[in-house]
């Protein structure tokens, strides 16, 4: 390990380290601007230049490995002269738009021309300019103040995946931009907002909407998908205006996905409810807390007194925090219900019963990126979970071999080892094929799984997954939210687990929500009915979160008193007798659980709007209107100290996701068309669905469409581009059609939306026809 | 006659073919190594004995960048040649394409043979298609005769070449930027280390060497090192083709060896245009620093002579300037060059090439400060030295020489919103 010396500290650094990371060691700031950890070496902006002894010109700290014995002068005016020089070129075509510039407060060029540049530009000719980008409606451009570090673009190659922006043109009239007539649509775009130092890429939908130094920041935790993305929200006059990331290398690193960035936009949505209402007939009537509580407890009590305690169920959201769960389901038990659900989109709840404890990732989310070898079981994983799609395709760059079952051969933006592709219902048998390769190949498989197995023809893709997951070290079997709402879930489960235990792999949960462990761990869950005469909502949109959105609007229509706890208006209007508005995560203190079990608690950012209220709150009070003993709790922490005993270690011991003892009854595939029906990435959860800006993505738009494979368009003589009228069941919607070839036969993909809402299960026969 | 290396073909009818080539000892070196199975520690000995310094500009020692090359590493290894001839005033590389392609072939064969490599690409650059497609049918003519491809001469070793355009961008002919293109991306220099040798062509051990280098090997290997060296003079082995263009006589390409005076090469060239006087003289390529005709006239034409003057051989190309020429003029038209051709990869050059370009260009047109010049060698300052190539010390080169050397003239521009010479 070499012994270096800089600005007189003498440290010792790792073999192949530069001197930017020596300097960092020490604490020694080196301007810069193209440096970025996580990224590549470019080496192109100069503005880390030092001096090195014996060196005849400045070296660039970032890209200069260190030798033995050098001595590094960061500071001197050799040093600080090439810095300065270089700051004044980047600054001569540098548009002096700072007061215009959302940049402005927060920009590195700014804040290191204060330090290095001069008071006045030697510059006297007329500036560059550069035509706008239309990036989509998220990064909005200034490309005249672009100073072309590069860092955008190398991370679309080395992060995102994709290169989806690049740099054309040489010298002074280089550009960067997108493919022609093309926008950015990766789900990780926003992050190059974070990443450029300039104002060159800024958040559309803040645009002009507040001065950096006018918000102060407010530490939160993401409420979208599993992975709990540590947040800082940034707020003026007790309202949120952005969300950025909060650096943690264990969970998010220092990205964001999009949908954890923009998801913001509906916290300010004109849809948010904040007044308790009560329906009068067909009219809404807004009053006051009280008399909204007590209503909502005078119509269920009397549900209850006439028909049992089990005649009451709570459907409530896995976005909401482990102290609400975990009082709704008090709240529920106290009342004699066991109707108490957060696994809305899942049908096959057999496992339940065949598991010892909550599912979760079943290894830390920081060791994905060091797997070699992964099963990937029914996730759709970039728009599940796009920063784990991330870490696997860091893994996959040191030689991971990631293997996929699913029904959709969806590019995941890198090397995807071996697949095997087919319909749903096909899922079973295919993992069983995989299940008897390795049996094959002499591994030892669980006996009860291995005696079901004795029908299976195991196919070559089958082999060559197993071939690899034989092969290396540090594996996974991960189960994607597809997987899990699967008609056939604890099957696919199990087949898992055996998969898992005979290749010496670890066996994890993809965590569709933020608080899906939590929600498991506070057991917010039962037996779930469509049959109940009262139902208590808890943060849910029933018809876009229960597995069969037409069926729930039925069982909620058909229910007698509907008592919704929600932030939002919407459809719950249509079928709820009483509205009581509540707080979402920015509004309110909480907790959640993210898919490796981790405990992360956060404070309100702003206070709650109008007169919405904490649901830990409104759950208690309600506690206290029934008279129910045990709903005094006088803070946030008392309920989750309630829920959680023994806090973080407590969860960690009910972690578990070795299942035993489920028959495989779904070895046969079905004949037919079917459904592939998965929540799109921006209809994870009432937040996501109004976020205006979000919901303008390709991605988006891509969800309202059904797709198929252009055999199955021609064989039922339809035309890609054209609306088709899809039919489940008895209902029926028509959707534009497109064609995607990577979708297997049979398979039609028909995402949950509006536009959907109320089709039949995600899963199941479906029928295309011309309208 | 003076001895040529390259440029011998010339002297025979039909000089670019297999035919000529092989009739005057062509091959034979090729040949004597296989057949020996020569030692590569031997070969790259005789290269370093012959002071071959690369061709293109730089100057470096052909035989201490051969012995870089890591030859016992297991994977592959590619010989590249750059025939990406962009600096203006050079078009020697292209004559030797033109009239002696299969020296270069055979040069190539050699270094693979030496090196470890089973491939080799040729980079030749897009304004010189023709020669692009002449030397691929040479390439063939190789192959039917058993020069390169699969069990060359007998031998039973394989190696085969590749003919690559470019379109071309100045900047591809920096090596680095060069593998670059040649492996189908943007043509940007690479920060170094690490060096080619080490991480080349797809990330393997690489090769690089201008044409004119190459063309040279069979010589050396055929006629031994000691016998190369004295073509020119210490530490500046062997000929050199210098591509004099400008106001002579008689413009083109004469291959002397090195240390030749330059009066004698300006003699060569029908010396300056009739009626002129010399004025001023750029040695080696637009890059290199101009040099007045009272210092040039007493320099001889190597590596270590015009470096010890303050400019560089560089690729040999002479820019003869007579006193018709306004120094402001001509400077204008360089810093156009750099400023368009910078591959705008790292801010100095990027940034500054223009800023440079717009003051002399704003001096030339009669709206020059006082402060301009100063301005200029302070901008040029911050590009020197700072980049990631040497694309940003070459645009500096002539803005610093020419001001330094014609300052009186710049001056004059500036005060009189006119030029001094000519109208």
């Amino acid at each position: 390990m070499p012994n270096i010396e800089i600005d007189g500290q003498t440290i010792e650094v790792a073999q192949g380290a530069t001197l930017m990371d020596a300097a960092h060691q020490l604490g020694i700031f080196i301007p810069h601007f193209c440096y970025h950890k996580k990224l590549s070496i470019a080496a192109n902006c100069r503005m880390c230049l030092v001096e090195v002894e014996k060196a005849p010109k400045p070296l660039p700290a970032c890209a200069t490995p260190v030798t033995e014995g050098m001595k590094v002068r960061t500071h001197s005016a050799k040093a600080v002269e090439a810095q300065k020089g270089v700051m004044e070129l980047l600054l001569i075509n540098h548009p002096l738009d700072c007061p215009i510039c959302d940049q402005g407060g927060e920009c590195q060029l700014q804040d290191l021309a204060v330090g290095y540049g001069g008071s006045a530009s030697r510059y006297a000719e007329p500036k560059r300019v550069v035509k706008e980008k239309d990036l989509g409606p998220l990064v909005a451009t200034d490309m005249t103040r672009c100073i072309h570090c590069s860092r955008c673009v190398r991370f679309g190659q080395e992060i995102a995946g994709r290169m989806e922006l690049g740099m054309i043109h040489r010298g002074e009239h280089t550009e960067v931009m997108p493919f022609l007539e093309q926008q950015v649509t990766s789900e990780l775009s926003g992050n190059v907002i974070d990443l450029c130092p300039v104002g060159a890429l800024t958040s559309k939908p803040f645009r002009y909407s507040a001065r950096s130094w006018e918000l102060g920041r407010r530490k939160s935790i993401s409420p979208h998908d599993g992975l709990g993305s540590n947040l800082l929200l940034h707020v003026k006059d007790n309202k949120v205006f952005r969300a950025v990331p909060r650096e943690n290398e264990a969970i998010n690193e220092c990205w964001l996905a999009d949908r954890d960035r923009y998801a913001y936009e509906a916290l300010n949505s004109s849809e948010r409810l904040t007044q308790p209402m009560v329906r009068d007939g067909d009219k809404w009537i807004e009053v006051d807390w009280q008399k909204a509580l007590t209503q909502a407890a005078g119509a269920l009590r009397v549900l209850r007194e006439t028909h049992g305690g089990n005649a009451l169920a709570a459907l409530a959201s896995p976005h909401q925090t482990v102290e609400e769960l975990h009082l709704v389901q008090k709240l529920m038990r106290a009342l004699g219900s066991e109707q108490i659900e957060h696994r809305l989109a899942q049908t096959d709840f057999s496992g339940d019963t065949k598991r010892k404890g909550a599912t979760w990732l079943g290894m830390p989310v920081a060791e994905l990126n060091q797997l070699q070898r992964v099963l990937l079981v029914g996730a759709t994983l970039r728009k599940e979970q796009p920063l784990i799609a991330q870490r696997l395709r860091q893994a996959t760059k040191w030689g991971a071999q990631l293997n996929v079952v699913h029904a959709a051969d969806d590019e995941l933006n890198c090397r995807v080892a071996n697949k095997l592709i087919a319909k749903p219902t096909a899922w079973v048998n295919a993992l069983a094929q995989i299940a008897k390769a390795l049996l094959e190949a002499g591994a030892s498989l669980p006996a009860e799984v291995a005696g079901q197995l004795n029908n299976v023809t195991v196919s070559d893709a089958a082999r060559a997954i197993a071939a690899s997951l034989q092969d290396g070290e540090r594996k996974a079997v991960l189960l994607g939210a597809v997987a899990q709402n699967h008609p056939a879930s604890a099957q696919l489960q199990q087949l898992a687990a055996a998969i898992a235990e005979a290749s010496g792999a670890k066996l994890g949960f993809l965590s569709p929500s933020a608080n899906s462990v939590g929600a498991q761990i506070v057991n917010a869950q039962g037996a779930p009915a469509n049959d109940a005469k009262g139902y208590l909502l808890l943060g849910v949109e029933p018809e876009l979160d229960v597995h069969d959105g037409g069926q729930a609007i039925k069982a909620l229509d058909q229910a007698e008193f509907v008592v919704a706890l929600s932030a939002f208006k919407g459809r719950v209007m249509d079928y709820a007798d009483v509205v009581l508005p509540i707080a979402p995560f920015s509004e309110t203190a909480g907790s959640f659980i993210n898919m490796e079990g981790r405990l992360q608690a956060f404070n309100p950012a702003v206070k709650p709007q109008g007169e919405a209220r904490p649901a830990w709150k409104v759950l208690r009070v309600l506690g206290n209107q029934f008279g129910l003993a045990g709903f005094e709790h006088d803070s946030v922490e008392a309920v989750r100290a309630e829920a959680l005993p023994q806090g973080e270690a407590g969860v960690a011991a009910r972690l578990d996701n070795s299942i035993a003892g489920v028959a495989l009854q779904s070895l046969a595939a079905q004949a037919g068309l079917e459904r592939l029906g998965e929540t799109p990435i921006y209809q994870l959860d009432p937040l996501t669905r109004r976020a205006p800006a979000l919901q303008r993505t390709q991605d988006a738009l891509d969800a309202a469409c059904a797709w198929t494979n252009g055999g199955v368009i021609e064989r039922l003589g339809l035309a890609a581009g054209n609306n088709v009228r899809v039919r489940q069941g008895g209902a029926e919607a028509v959707l534009r059609l497109c064609r995607d070839d990577r979708l297997p036969d049979d398979v039609v993909r028909v995402a949950v939306g509006p536009l959907t809402a109320h089709l039949g299960a995600r899963f199941g026969g479906i029928s295309l026809e011309a309208v | 006659m003076s001895t040529k290396v390259c440029m011998w073909t010339l002297d025979h009818p039909e000089p670019a073919s297999l035919k000529t080539y092989v009739a005057n000892g062509g091959y034979e070196a090729l040949k004597k190594v296989l057949a020996e199975k020569m030692p590569a520690e031997q070969i790259i000995e005789q290269v370093k004995i012959s002071g071959l310094r690369g061709r293109g500009g730089a100057g470096f020692p052909t035989g201490l960048k051969w012995s870089f090359m890591p030859r016992q590493f297991p994977g592959d290894k590619y010989i590249v040649c750059n025939t990406d001839e962009g600096e203006p005033g050079t078009f020697k590389d292209r004559d030797i394409l033109r009239f002696n392609p299969h020296q270069l072939i055979e040069g190539m064969v050699i270094a693979g043979y030496t090196l470890g490599a089973r491939a080799g690409y040729n980079y030749i650059h897009g304004e010189i298609f023709e020669l692009y497609e002449s030397w691929e049918q040479a390439l063939e003519e190789a192959r039917a005769a058993g020069f390169l491809g699969k069990n060359i001469c007998g031998s039973g070793w394989d190696f085969d070449l590749h003919a690559h355009h470019g379109y071309g961008a100045y900047v591809c002919g920096e090596e680095t930027a060069l593998l670059e293109s040649l492996e189908g991306k943007k043509g940007q220099p690479r920060f170094k280390p690490p060096f080619p040798a080490s991480f080349g062509l797809y990330g393997k051990p690489t090769t690089i060497n201008n044409t004119e280098t190459l063309a040279s090997i069979p010589w050396i290997v055929r006629h031994g090192g000691q016998a190369f060296l004295e073509l020119g003079k210490p530490n500046n082995g062997g000929t050199k083709i210098f591509s004099i263009s400008g106001h002579v006589n008689k413009p083109g390409n004469y291959e002397v060896g090195l240390g030749t005076p330059f009066a004698e090469l300006l003699e060569m060239a029908g010396g300056v245009r009739t009626g002129h006087k010399l004025k001023a003289v750029i040695p080696g390529g637009s890059s290199a620093p101009v040099l007045p005709a009272e210092i040039m006239m007493d320099l001889t034409l190597d590596f270590d002579a015009i470096a010890k003057a303050g400019s560089m051989l560089g690729s040999g190309a002479v820019i003869v300037m007579d006193d018709s020429v306004c120094m402001v003029k001509a400077l204008e038209r360089l810093s156009y060059f750099y400023f368009e051709e910078s591959c705008g990869q790292c801010t100095p050059c990027r940034e500054g090439t223009g800023w440079m370009h717009r003051v002399i260009k704003r001096i030339e047109h009669g709206e020059g400060r006082p402060e301009d010049l100063d301005l200029l060698t302070s901008v040029g300052h911050g590009i020197a030295g700072r980049t990631i190539c040497a694309l940003g010390d070459a645009a500096v080169g002539p803005v610093q020489s020419f001001i330094k050397h014609f300052r009186k003239e710049f001056e004059y521009h500036i005060e009189h919103k006119k030029c001094m010479v000519g109208n």
